[in-house]
Formats: C-alpha cells, sequence, structure tokens
C-alpha cells in the first residue's frame, strides 16, 4: 500500500511538473520572433492573404484560448498542422521517432553491454590493471563531446576504411541491414559517453557491495570471487545502473540533436532544430513537450522501478 | 595499493588532482595569453596558405581560409572557458542561492521550489537552448543564459540536500537559541561547511557547460564569427575532412583535454575533501 502510494504521488507531481512546463514552453515559443503566416506566405503576400491565414491557423485568438485550443488537441491526439509542410504534427514526429528511436535503443544496449562487464571487471580487483585501464577509459569517454566521436568515426572508418555511410539515412522500406548500417556509427557516437558513466556508476555500486556480509557469505561458501560478484553482487548492483540509464535515455535522445546533425539523419533531432530555423513553431512546441513528458516518465518510472526492486524502500512514504 | 573503497594509496592517490589542476591551469594560462600574445592574428586570412597540414604552416597547420589554427584554438579558449565560466556562475549563484533558501525554509516552502525547479529539469537542454538562440538571437550572451539556467535545479539539488543535513546539526540549533536570523544561519553556519562539495560540484558543471557550448556553437547558436569557437571550428572542418583532417582532430582533441582537465580536477578534489565517497560522479 506505502508503495502505491508512493508511485501515485510521484505521478501527481510530476503530472503537474508537466502542466507548467506546457504553460513554459508555450510562453517560450510565441516570444520567438517571426510571423509563421508570413513565413508560409512569403514576404511579397498581401496583407489581408496573411489576416486570413492566421485566422485559419487561429493566430488571431487570444493567447489563453490557442494555448488550451493546444492541450485540447493533444489530448484528443491532434497536435495540429506543420506550417511549413502542411501534414499533421503527429504524422511527421513518428516518421522521425522511426529514426531516432533505433537509434538510441541501439546506442543504450551497446553502452550497457560494455560497461556493465568493464565496470564489474575494474571493481573486482581496485586498483588493478584493469581498473586503471576502465577508469582511465571512461574519464576520457565522458570528456569527448558526441558529435566529436561522429566527426572523427566519419573519418576514420567511412572514408578511412569505407565500411559504414558517412551520413543520410535509406529509409526502413530499403531493407533494414541498410537502415541499421547507417545507425551503426550514430550509435557507437552516441553510446560512448553514455558508457562511460554506467561504466562509473557500475564500478562504484559494485565496490559498494563487495564488503556486504551477503558477498562474505558466498566466499565463505566457496564461490570465487568472479562468481560471487556476478551472482551475488551484480544484480544488486543493477538498480543504480538501471536508474542512470533510464534518466539518461531522455537527454540521449534531445542530445541526439548533434549527432544527427553530423551525419544528416532525419530524426526528431533534426526534425526540432530545422523547424526553429522554418520557425514552424508548432512542431517545436510539440517536440518539445514531448521531450518534457518523456523526461517525466522516466522520472516515475525509474522510481516505481527502484521500489519494484528494492524492498527496503517500499516502507518509505 | 588501495583502500578498502577502490581510492588509491601511496604516490597515485592525488593523481587525478595533479593532472586536473595542471590540465585546467594549462588552459587557464592559455586562455589568458591569447588576450595578449598568439603566435599569428586568429582572425587574420591568408587565402595562398590555406589548409596546409601541422608543421608546414604553423605548429597546427592551417584553416580553410588560411588561419593559424594553434591561434584560433588559443583564443577559441578563451571564449569557451570564458562563456562555460560565466554560464557556471550563473548556474551556480542561482542554484546555491534557492537551494540555501529551500533547505532553509522548511517542508512546504522546501517542496514548491524543489517542483518548480523539476519543471526545469524537464526540458531538453540542446533543444531548450536552440529555442532560446531563436528568441534571443544567437551571441555569447545567449549561450551563457542557455547553459546557465540548465544549471540551475543541478545545483540547488545539491546544495539543498547537503544544506538539509547540516540544519539538523546541533550548532545549528546552537545559533538558533543565540537569536540569529536563518538567513544568518545559512551565510554563517550551513554554506561554509558545504562549501567543499560545492566547489566539487562547480569543477564538474563547467566540464559539461564546455561541452554544452561547444555543441551550441557547432549548431551555430554560439558566439558569432569571426570570433574563434572550438564548437564552430569542428563545424567548418566537415566540409574539408578528407582533404584536411587536422581541421577536425585539433578542436575535439583541445575541448576533450578542457573537460577531462575539469573532471579529474573535481574528482581530485573531492579525493581530497572526503577519502571514502566518490568514484561514481
Amino acid at each position: 500500500m506505502a508503495a502505491f502510494k508512493r508511485i501515485a504521488g510521484r505521478v501527481v507531481v510530476n503530472g503537474i511538473a508537466l502542466l507548467l512546463a506546457s504553460v513554459v514552453i508555450f510562453a517560450l515559443v510565441k516570444a520567438a520572433p517571426g510571423d509563421p503566416a508570413q513565413i508560409m506566405l512569403g514576404t511579397s503576400a498581401a496583407p489581408d492573404t496573411l489576416a486570413a491565414l492566421r485566422v485559419q491557423l487561429g493566430l488571431d485568438q487570444p493567447l489563453i484560448w490557442q494555448y488550451l485550443g493546444w492541450l485540447q488537441g493533444i489530448v484528443s491526439g491532434d497536435m495540429g498542422q506543420s506550417y511549413t509542410y502542411d501534414v499533421p504534427v503527429s504524422g511527421l514526429v513518428a516518421s522521425r521517432a522511426a529514426v531516432t528511436l533505433p537509434l538510441a535503443a541501439l546506442a543504450s544496449t551497446g553502452a550497457v553491454m560494455l560497461a556493465v562487464p568493464l565496470g564489474v571487471w575494474a571493481a573486482a580487483r581496485p586498483g588493478g590493471g584493469a581498473d586503471i585501464a576502465a577508469t582511465v577509459l571512461a574519464q576520457m569517454g565522458i570528456a569527448v563531446p558526441n558529435f566529436w566521436i561522429a566527426i572523427v568515426l566519419i573519418l576514420t572508418v567511412s572514408l578511412g576504411l569505407g565500411y559504414f555511410p558517412a551520413g543520410g539515412f535509406p529509409g526502413w522500406q530499403s531493407g533494414w541491414v541498410s537502415a541499421l548500417q547507417a545507425l551503426i556509427l550514430p550509435a557507437i557516437s552516441l553510446g560512448i559517453p553514455q558508457a562511460a558513466v554506467l561504466t562509473r556508476v557500475t564500478r562504484a555500486a559494485v565496490l559498494d557491495l563487495m564488503h556486504e556480509d551477503f558477498i562474505r557469505t558466498a566466499r565463505a561458501k566457496g564461490l570465487s570471487l568472479r562468481q560471487a560478484l556476478w551472482r551475488h553482487a551484480v544484480p544488486n548492483a543493477l538498480l543504480p545502473v538501471v536508474t542512470m540509464l533510464g534518466l539518461q535515455i531522455p537527454f540521449l535522445i534531445s542530445g541526439a540533436v548533434l549527432v544527427e546533425n553530423v551525419f544528416n539523419l532525419p530524426g526528431i533531432g533534426t526534425l526540432a532544430y530545422q523547424a526553429l530555423a522554418q520557425r514552424d513553431l508548432i512542431v517545436v512546441q510539440n517536440v518539445i513537450l514531448l521531450f518534457a513528458a518523456l523526461v517525466l516518465v522516466m522520472n516515475v518510472l525509474t522510481d516505481t522501478l527502484a521500489v519494484m526492486l528494492d524492498p527496503r524502500l517500499r516502507g518509505r512514504g | 595499493m588501495t583502500d578498502r573503497h577502490g581510492k588509491p594509496r601511496g604516490l597515485r592517490r592525488l593523481m587525478n588532482l595533479r593532472i586536473g589542476a595542471a590540465l585546467t591551469g594549462m588552459w587557464c594560462v592559455v586562455a589568458l595569453l591569447s588576450r595578449f600574445w598568439t603566435p599569428a592574428d586568429p582572425t587574420g586570412m591568408n587565402i595562398a596558405q590555406r589548409l596546409q597540414p601541422p608543421g608546414v604552416g604553423g605548429v597546427l597547420g592551417t584553416d580553410q581560409i588560411g588561419r593559424d589554427i594553434a591561434s584560433v584554438i588559443m583564443s577559441g579558449a578563451w571564449t569557451s572557458l570564458g562563456i562555460a565560466g560565466l554560464a557556471t556562475c550563473l548556474g551556480g549563484a542561482v542554484g546555491i542561492g534557492l537551494g540555501l533558501y529551500a533547505a532553509g525554509m522548511g517542508k512546504r516552502t522546501e517542496r514548491m521550489i524543489m517542483t518548480v525547479l523539476g519543471v526545469l529539469f524537464a526540458f531538453p537542454p540542446v533543444l531548450s537552448a536552440i529555442l532560446l538562440g531563436a528568441i534571443l538571437g544567437p551571441g555569447a550572451l545567449t549561450a551563457v543564459l542557455a547553459i546557465g539556467v540548465f544549471m540551475v535545479p543541478v545545483f540547488a539539488r545539491i546544495t539543498r540536500s547537503a544544506a538539509a543535513q547540516i540544519w539538523t546539526r546541533e550548532y545549528i540549533a546552537a545559533a538558533f537559541m543565540a537569536g540569529k536570523t536563518r538567513l544568518r544561519i545559512s551565510m554563517e553556519h550551513v554554506l561554509p561547511n558545504i562549501a567543499g562539495q560545492l566547489v566539487v560540484q562547480v569543477t564538474l558543471q563547467m566540464g559539461l557547460a564546455i561541452l554544452a557550448e561547444a555543441g551550441l556553437s557547432y549548431l551555430g547558436m554560439g558566439v558569432a564569427p569571426p570570433t574563434p569557437s572550438w564548437g564552430r571550428m569542428l563545424a567548418d572542418s566537415q566540409t574539408y575532412l578528407s582533404s584536411a583532417p587536422h581541421l577536425a582532430v585539433v578542436p575535439g582533441l583541445a575541448i576533450a583535454l578542457a573537460v577531462l582537465g575539469l573532471n579529474l580536477l573535481g574528482d581530485g578534489l573531492r579525493d581530497l575533501a572526503d577519502p571514502r565517497k566518490g568514484g561514481a560522479g
């Protein structure tokens, strides 16, 4: 019951936060200079045509009605019509998410698969060669900008070895092999800094558990250090790793804008970036709200998961 | 060679601190020096000498319009460290202030402040910074604001939780008895006791700010040309990737070494203050 109450409380708080965020986003977008009608019709448009288009877009309404109309639309699944592409924003976002989400999934999976073994290996003998190597690698991975990794990968792997495409995306309809090939290098660029952070979290979490009684018991039963670590320490150390991963994913997705830019991928980041340049503000508004929602949903999910994985948290209010 | 928390002892004990301080110190000197002296004019074009490899045209070669890359990197250090430093000052001052206030004012105020800051936390940093850039126009001030604003919740959270621990101590109760106000207690007793943790955080956040500044200027939202910036050097380099790879390699290394220095310095300071904690960051 306490657990349910705790999670319900988190949902309410994050729901309020999302509503507040929508107000701020709306205000910011309205503050951005540029008249959408003018941009759609060009500088030579007649004043009465412009006025008619503003009425059609609802831009003549008071701001509060525009805001409420936007919220009402979102609740019923309608995000409005893109000013520049003249298609529904929801469809536009969905088609771009088909690039960004697999990219983020690929990057995160790779990062976990690299970081957890590396972190455990480092923690097994603190101060040993493996530990120093992992620590140095992690420090470097955190310090390097992901878009620079992207540029260096294009330089060495694409141009140098000729293995993966240096940019662009063929689309999923052209077969998943070529589509995946286009995502490999971007995923590595996005995943390396993330892997570095997760390696440090894993190492610290395993180190903290090394001196727990249950590890000593496992060792006393005759398990080797490696067995004790993987069977007893790692499952317990996964909680902080999963929490960190959950909190990172929204930032990974929104931070993908830089890597998408380098590789010229049609993802959500480039969509928002180009929409802003073209003053397609309705797209910008919805994409930023989606990202905010994603952050808050991940907050609730990681919290719920923490309560489920660690019974000790259930008692706390 | 290590204690039970995996921290090295002996000679390697303060390695992070030493390397971090050396790297950070080096960049500070380079940035300051660039105000008085660079090997060549960092904004001076020389088309005849364009795209020279390192060693031939200057130590690090020349770029697409013949500028000496070593000079541009030096001036870029001033831009990068300056914007990151100002942004960290802004985010730190506001965030630490709010965190101290929240911790000092009891549960209700505390919850309200942290909820409002949580909203800020939900904004996607890069995209929101671009949106701010669209409203305010690109430039140094926009970059400082866009980076600084998103540090406010980070500093506020850390300050609040650190300060909340201090508020439970007996000497705080004693100060209350002595008739000190909450503001005076916060400034005289709480802040000095959490200053160490905050300095560590300032260092680490400044590293992140350098990364953010590079990203913003890569996207054209940083300082306007011809003011040198590492991020824009990387953006420009992409056109000449196959013919002049050094254009892409040098600024990236500069960014990485600056961030690495600050991160190591932050970790080192944490080790120094509390040898038991840390390692995960």
